[in-house]
């Protein structure tokens, strides 16, 4: 299984969301996607298009300075 | 079955079209099955070179308004309409012409972007994609 690294510090709309979708579009099943950004909003909407997509949502971690991680698994 | 978003991109003002891509790669995200239609003054953006061309739909000032959002943009670190079509077209997003305003207009295929349109089409083809889309825009 792999894990794919997507780093979309300084991103804004809606660019951290179409990263992810491309990275999970790329990723077979089982593999785990981590998204690095700090747009506030796709702290929150990565997590519904996981939702809406039916992937599950492994985390969504606070880091300083704004910046946040989330981890998907295909 | 995955859900749909049709979108009607009528106007060919720089910011609705952003607003189009935006919205249209905000579905694909989702996991929506996404087509934008580009009728009108729409489709004279998807001439060669024409899509950044469009202006303001409000406070254009001759370009002056379109200068100054562009550069507000651009320090805001805002994707190019390029970038944005290049990921609409990366995430499986459907480009679809109006063939209408094709004669209307005299614009020839030769004319447009074909790497980025899918097909050329009507309203029938409209119609039979949002006939069973949650989602409905006109822009």
């Amino acid at each position: 299984m792999a894990e794919i690294k997507v780093e979309c510090i300084g991103e804004t709309c809606p660019v951290p969301l179409v990263e992810t979708r491309k990275a999970l579009r790329k990723a077979q099943e089982g593999d785990i996607v981590e998204v690095v950004g700090t747009h506030p909003s796709s702290k929150k909407e990565i997590p519904m298009a996981v939702k809406a997509m039916g992937l599950e949502l492994l985390g969504v971690k606070e880091e300083k300075d704004g910046v946040w991680k989330i981890r998907i698994r295909r | 079955m995955e859900k749909k978003a049709a979108i009607i991109v009528h106007s060919g003002d720089m910011d609705k079209v952003y607003s189009a891509l935006i919205l249209g790669n905000g579905a694909l995200a989702m996991g929506m099955d996404v087509y934008l239609f580009f009728t009108f003054w729409g489709l004279q953006r998807l001439k060669k070179g024409g899509l950044e061309k469009g202006p303001l739909s409000k406070m254009n000032m001759l370009g002056l308004g379109k200068w100054m959002i562009k550069r507000k943009m651009k320090q805001a670190n805002v994707a190019s309409l390029e970038k944005m079509f290049q990921d609409f077209k990366e995430l499986g997003g459907h480009v679809l012409a109006c063939d209408m305003t094709m004669d209307i207009m005299g614009v020839k295929k030769e004319d447009l972007r074909d790497d980025l349109i899918s097909d050329y089409c009507g309203v029938g083809t409209y119609m039979d994609v949002a006939k069973d889309a949650s989602v409905t825009l006109f822009i």
